[in-house]
């Protein structure tokens, strides 16, 4: 049986490694890893690995349609995985929780049926720190239909212009889409008062939060957006799902996404009607067994000491933050006052490729290049960083290994 | 089978490498490897002389001497790494006639570890880059 960290309400970060198996492995043959790329993916629990098995030992089958009990015993899980993640995100009913196959798949749901409805001249606000996610559907449609996209800038130590995006707001504005933690620079945007700036006006808000949610719940009704996305495997669920969240007028108003199984009422070849939430936005047979291991992992990380889970994250922040500051040459990108525990780098005269190269033969995996925010990197003239993000698996002895390869890199390289 | 000059120089390579002991050493050498290359005039980097592909910035400018049926290769790069490994195939197929650099193959990397230690993403970058040559070879062959 595996440790499970739930059974104590004291976070103890050497209990909830042992819910973690891909921790405890060596690279290279026999180099110890030193997982420190989160904000990429995250590692997954026991818990979360056994559930995935368990469907698909015992229950796996199709859900909604089937008469027999195993068919019933899916769609009760299947059903149970949304409403676990309704309390993981406090939203008010089942219906507004959407399983897509994560941010990406949800942004693009809204550009696709909320943004569809857009005419041109009509105006989408995003930020200087969007990952290509929150850019590229918002330009597709800007292709497709002539909206306009506006970018609010951000200062160079990665804190968003509040008063630019105030200005940006006018009467043709239709959406602000912003993220509600930075996945390059860590940055925690203020996204009450994002919302409340952007509903003085009646304008709905989007807020990416494929960042945040790795962190412990978030209160989708106390940040009072309009849509809430986010991915399953960046908090210790599985890849391939995801999950819209919307407010509850707002998803019933909008149009069908894919057109399929599941979605409809009634169809024929006249004319076809259909279904209610939140089936009517999910077409198809849906990623049964991964929105049940998503609502495992929302179930073990609300069942941790979140207070205790903080703290520590915020001490591997803290550690890492005064550690690679002492080394020569190195300085750290993205240094709002409030932020997550990522921290980006970068060398004055060394590549970040070449130094994460290093890094990985020394065991230690953190990410290289633009993270998939081309823009930033470019408003910030670097060709990427180094980023090492910390989940709160993570230890000081993880933040020692960096320092100590960091060093070991830029002496080989220079 | 005879040997070719672009297998010597693979051969000569490997047998290089394999004087390191580990991987920093090997790494190093690579790194070192990557400051004796030809290098591209500043001018030519530009996207015409880009290989694509790599997360790093690289620029390869072949040359044709038709007096003497040979191509030259001159390279550079914004990391050392991707130098380094841009010198390696660079001093395999320098000098040499399109038809033969068309056709070389890189085993040679596989034996001194280097696709190993590489990311598939970087390995896909070498394998754009080797492309790229050939491709430029196969307009004079």
């Amino acid at each position: 049986m595996p440790t499970t960290a739930s059974k104590t309400r004291t976070f103890d970060v050497e209990q909830v490694r042992r819910d973690f198996p891909a921790l405890h492995q060596d690279v290279y043959d026999d180099t110890p890893l030193v997982y420190l790329d989160n904000a990429a993916t995250s590692q997954k629990p026991q818990v979360v690995i056994d559930r995935l098995s368990t469907y698909y030992e015992q229950e796996n089958s199709n859900v909604h349609r089937g008469v027999h009990r195993l068919s019933q015993n899916a769609t009760d899980a299947y059903e149970d995985a949304r409403e676990a993640i309704r309390d993981y995100i406090n939203a008010p009913t089942d219906e507004q929780v959407i399983f897509t196959r994560g941010t990406t798949e949800s942004i693009n749901l809204v550009a696709n049926t909320f943004g569809k409805r857009l005419k041109a001249g009509d105006e989408v606000v995003i930020t200087e720190m969007e990952h290509h996610a929150n850019i590229v559907p918002w330009q597709m449609l800007r292709n497709d239909i002539g909206i306009e996209l506006r970018v609010v800038p951000i200062s160079d130590e990665g804190v968003l212009n509040l008063d630019a995006l105030r200005n940006a707001l006018t009467e043709k504005t239709k959406l602000v889409s912003v993220v509600h933690i930075s996945n390059a620079l860590g940055t925690i945007n203020p996204v009450k008062e994002i919302v409340d700036l952007a509903h003085e006006r009646d304008i709905p808000v989007l807020v990416d939060g494929a960042q945040s949610v790795p962190h412990g719940p978030v209160d989708v009704q106390d940040i009072g957006a309009d849509f809430f996305c986010f991915s399953g495997h960046k908090m210790c669920g599985p890849t391939g799902i995801g999950v819209l969240y919307g407010r509850h007028d707002m998803l019933t108003s909008l149009p069908p996404y894919h057109g399929g199984g599941d979605m409809i009422d009634e169809v024929s070849f006249e004319k076809t009607t259909y279904a209610d939430l939140p089936h009517k936005l999910e077409a198809g047979t849906p990623n049964i067994a991964d929105a049940i291991g998503l609502a495992s992992a929302a179930r073990y990380i609300s069942d941790l000491d979140t207070d205790g889970m903080t703290r520590h994250e915020h001490d591997l922040l803290d550690y890492a933050t005064e550690q690679v500051s002492m080394i020569p040459g190195l300085s750290i990108v993205g240094t709002a006052p409030e932020k997550a525990s990522v921290v980006s780098m970068a060398f004055d005269d060394l590549h970040p490729y070449d130094v994460g190269t290093i890094l990985d033969r020394l065991g230690v995996a953190v990410r290289t290049g633009h993270h998939c925010t081309q823009p930033l990197m470019k408003r910030l003239g670097l060709p990427g960083t180094l980023r090492a993000s910390f989940a709160f698996y993570n230890t000081r002895d993880d933040v020692d290994a960096l320092a100590e390869a960091l060093d070991t890199a830029a002496t080989m390289l220079r | 089978m005879p040997t070719t000059a672009v297998d010597d120089r693979a051969q000569e390579i490997v047998d290089e490498f394999a004087f390191f002991p580990d991987w920093m050493s090997r790494y190093q050498y690579l790194i070192e490897m990557g400051d004796e290359i030809p290098l591209i005039d500043e001018a030519y980097k530009t996207d015409e002389y880009r290989i694509h592909g790599c997360q790093s910035k690289v620029w390869i400018r072949t040359d044709y001497d038709e007096s003497q049926n040979v191509l030259t290769f001159k390279g550079d790069s914004n990391a050392k790494i991707t130098k380094g490994l841009a010198a390696l195939i660079i001093r395999v197929l320098d000098k040499q006639p399109p038809a033969v650099v068309e056709n070389a193959t890189f085993d040679f990397l596989d034996e001194i570890g280097m696709r190993e230690h590489l990311s598939s993403q970087r390995n896909n970058g070498l394998a754009a880059m080797i492309e790229q040559m050939k491709t430029r070879a196969s307009r004079y062959s």
